[in-house]
């Protein structure tokens, strides 16, 4: 199978079926991953080929799924963790932050942890409440965790096979509403590295940078704005830690101009901190501030409101017409 | 999935059916019954519960309207009214049992399954779907009926429940607390934390887990290698399994449970052994992961039945009794069914109402930020 149309959720499961077979130190833990595949299906089928102890189902506690897995890695097993809905995260956010993140430097460089935890994120799903978060932030954040998401299956294949072989310790926001799109993935190409951004789409007035759900949005925003007349490039950014910084400065000292977008609360979010440093190196060229457009500083709202909370087509293209306006 | 109104349907005689022989019953010789499955009354020497027929008859009627609801909002999601639907089907003795056995100004921390318990606190059931709906997280205030918010995020529910109950005892209020939650839940720490604190504190609270046998796809076997009441012991309290489908032993032993925290004496585990007859949600496919004839082993268990079964033989309740709760049953599935579709949509203002208490700023800036912008698509026309 070189060149074939997958969607994300399928790309994923082949990744992840590819990492089962190239190392028998793979393994995927989780709850619900074993019969039913996980809830979105992403492990269908793999404990049925590689057997319960490589594919296992755990119990229902967070905390216990992290910290057994960072068990495990001290072992030498290269566990893939997932976690069922980005809400639920939070009981291994202690094991994720005070320990999977640090163990790396306080072995002084001695201790490897090879650990991915996948985290269906985001909303769009008309969901119950803790079930659409995007709490990329809250990881990036942390020093010693890379945190990184995919917007198309391609991507989903060949980033989830680095982090499975990365070192260090990556949490894989995998953005769930667009599990379902299709798109070319070629198994056989050289994949680029793990944490560069790449232009999605060519323009000239203005950069949008996105990542994960939202590239989509943004490219649907350059296409609309391209019947107006305006050139937009789209930047993937496919990693929110480390941020490949040299790709957005490239992008923004062409066009002069730079929107950030991203589901999670602009409040302290990654856009911040790429406004801030691309208003740093970038000063001069600069024809305008850089603008972001994201969530609102409020609780996640119930599904039939969600479409006013995500930033869609029009707010994006707002914030393109209040950039030109500079 | 398949859930069906058993209400609605005419449930067959009970007297044939003889209980499987690998029935927990028989295995789990510590299982409280005061009402066998073929709707015979048998005695337990600590658990007593004497109940006139008029009360006998509500625990019946109880359970037939839980049910015609949950089954009413299954199928409002399978018409796409709800987003998604979490069934009780099946865990009805369980909810209505134990609900049935708290005073008023007991207080309830149910998880996303407690539409039962609901019930018997005297909440609207309509007020249940709204955040199935997707219109509100929420949608009751908890102290009209002392009956909390469902909580999603599994087990945390059972430390505020400590805590509520650690206050309750500051305050010298004689009042207890229940905390719902699953046997998949009891693998969480935040459980582990809540047997400890309220062992610790001596809180007044009731641990009531339905162990309904599955956590979505996952057995109790991938949860605990002891039974789930046993566990109790090992943080200093008492922990006793139910029979979850016999309504009788479930309120007898709730009662037990909540008098001896209301004398002091500190928590106490309930497991209330029953079953998820339908799929986890209405997004869950159980075929992949169980076999039909469990559902079938369970179903002659059903607790619905077993009560008509006693009540008939007993001559406790005629056939105008059912009728009436027929038509009754009906009535509430019409409700329940206007009412969700009537319910509108939130002002999309309301993302920004109660992010706080006191007032922010930043809130205050993008909700004025956010009204300017919508007003724009009006005076363009749109
Ligand atoms: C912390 C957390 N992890 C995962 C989930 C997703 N989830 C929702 S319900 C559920 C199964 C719960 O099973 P159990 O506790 O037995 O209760 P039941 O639903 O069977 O009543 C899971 C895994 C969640 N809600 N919260």
């Amino acid at each position: 199978m070189a060149a074939q149309k997958l969607s994300i959720a399928k790309a994923l499961n082949e990744s992840l079926r590819k990492a089962l077979e190239t190392d028998p130190k793979v393994l995927i833990m989780g709850e619900d991953v074993g019969k039913l595949g996980g809830v979105f299906r992403i492990t269908d089928g793999l404990q049925k080929d590689f057997g319960e102890d490589r594919v296992i189902d755990t119990p229902l506690a967070e905390s216990g799924i992290v910290g057994t897995a960072i068990g495990l890695a001290l072992r030498g097993y290269r566990p893939i963790v997932e976690i069922q809905f980005d809400g639920f995260v939070f009981p291994a956010y202690d094991q994720i932050v005070t320990q999977l993140a640090k163990m790396h430097a306080r072995a002084l460089g001695k201790i490897k942890m090879p650990v991915v935890i996948r985290i269906p994120y985001g909303g769009g799903i008309g969901a119950v409440e803790h079930h659409s978060e995007s709490p990329e932030a809250l990881f990036a954040h942390v020093a010693g965790l890379k945190v990184v998401s995919p917007s198309n299956a391609s991507d989903a294949y060949w980033m989830m096979q680095q982090a499975v072989q990365s070192d260090d310790p990556i949490i894989f926001f995998e953005p769930k509403r667009r599990y379902w799109d299709k798109g070319d993935l070629d198994t056989e190409s050289i994949p680029l590295p793990l944490h560069k951004a790449v232009v999605a789409r060519e323009g000239s007035d203005l950069t949008l940078a996105a990542y994960g759900p939202m590239v989509k949005v943004c490219l649907e925003a350059a296409a609309a704005a391209q019947e107006e007349g305006k050139s937009l490039e789209v930047l993937d950014l496919r990693s929110m830690s480390p941020i490949d910084f040299d790709a957005v400065q490239t992008s923004v000292e062409k066009t002069g101009r730079l929107v950030v977008v991203h589901e999670a609360p602009v409040f302290y979010g990654s856009g911040a901190e790429i406004a801030a440093r691309i208003t740093e190196r970038c000063f001069y060229h600069l024809e305008a501030p850089v603008l972001r457009v994201g969530g609102y500083h409020a609780p996640y709202p119930p599904a039939r409101l969600e479409d006013e909370y995500l930033p869609g087509l029009d707010r994006v293209l707002d914030a393109v017409d209040r950039s030109l306006a500079y | 999935m398949t859930v069906e109104s058993t209400a609605a349907r005419k449930p067959r005689r009970s007297s044939k059916r003889t209980s499987a022989a690998k029935t927990p019953q028989s295995s789990e010789p510590q299982l409280v019954q005061l009402l066998t499955p073929e709707g015979e009354r048998v005695e337990h020497p600590d658990f007593e519960i004497d109940l006139s027929p008029d009360e006998l008859r509500g625990l019946y009627r109880d359970m037939v309207l839980t049910r015609r609801f949950d089954a009413e909002a299954t199928a409002l999601q399978r018409q796409g009214e709800l987003g998604l639907w979490a069934s009780l089907l099946g865990q009805e003795a369980a909810q209505i049992g134990s609900g049935r056995a708290l005073r008023d100004d007991d207080y309830v921390f149910p998880t996303y399954r407690e539409h039962g318990v609901a019930w018997c606190r005297g909440v609207d059931p309509t007020n249940l779907l709204g955040m199935f709906r997707g219109v509100n997280h929420g949608g009751w205030d908890p102290s009209t009926n002392n009956f909390h918010l469902y909580t999603i995020v599994i087990g945390s529910q059972t430390l505020h429940a400590t805590g509520y109950a650690m206050g309750v005892a500051k305050d010298g209020a004689d009042s207890a607390v229940v905390a719902y939650f699953g046997d998949g839940a009891s693998s969480q720490g935040d459980v582990a934390e809540a047997f400890t604190f309220s062992a610790v504190y001596n809180a007044p609270v009731v641990f009531f887990c339905q162990n309904n046998q599955w956590a979505i796809s996952e057995p109790t076997e991938k949860q605990m290698r002891v039974p789930l009441y046993q566990r109790a012991q090992g943080f200093g309290f008492p922990g006793v399994r139910v029979d979850g489908n016999d309504v009788l032993a479930c309120l007898a032993v709730t009662r037990s449970a909540l008098e001896r925290a209301r004398r002091g004496e500190g928590p106490t585990l309930v497991e209330a052994f029953t079953y998820r007859m339908g799929a986890h949600t209405t997004s869950d496919d159980p075929t992949k992961y169980r076999a039909d004839e469990e559902r079938a082993a369970w179903e002659a268990k059903d607790p619905i039945l077993r009560l008509r079964t006693y009540l008939e033989k007993q001559d406790l309740a005629d056939a105008a009794f059912f009728a009436a709760l027929e038509e009754e049953s009906e009535t509430l599935g019409k409700r329940v069914r206007e009412a969700v579709r009537a319910m509108p949509d939130p002002d999309r203002l309301a993302i920004f109402d109660h992010a706080y208490a006191d007032g922010n700023p930043l809130v205050d800036e993008e909700r004025a930020q956010f009204a300017a912008y919508q007003a724009s698509f009006a005076e363009e026309g749109n």
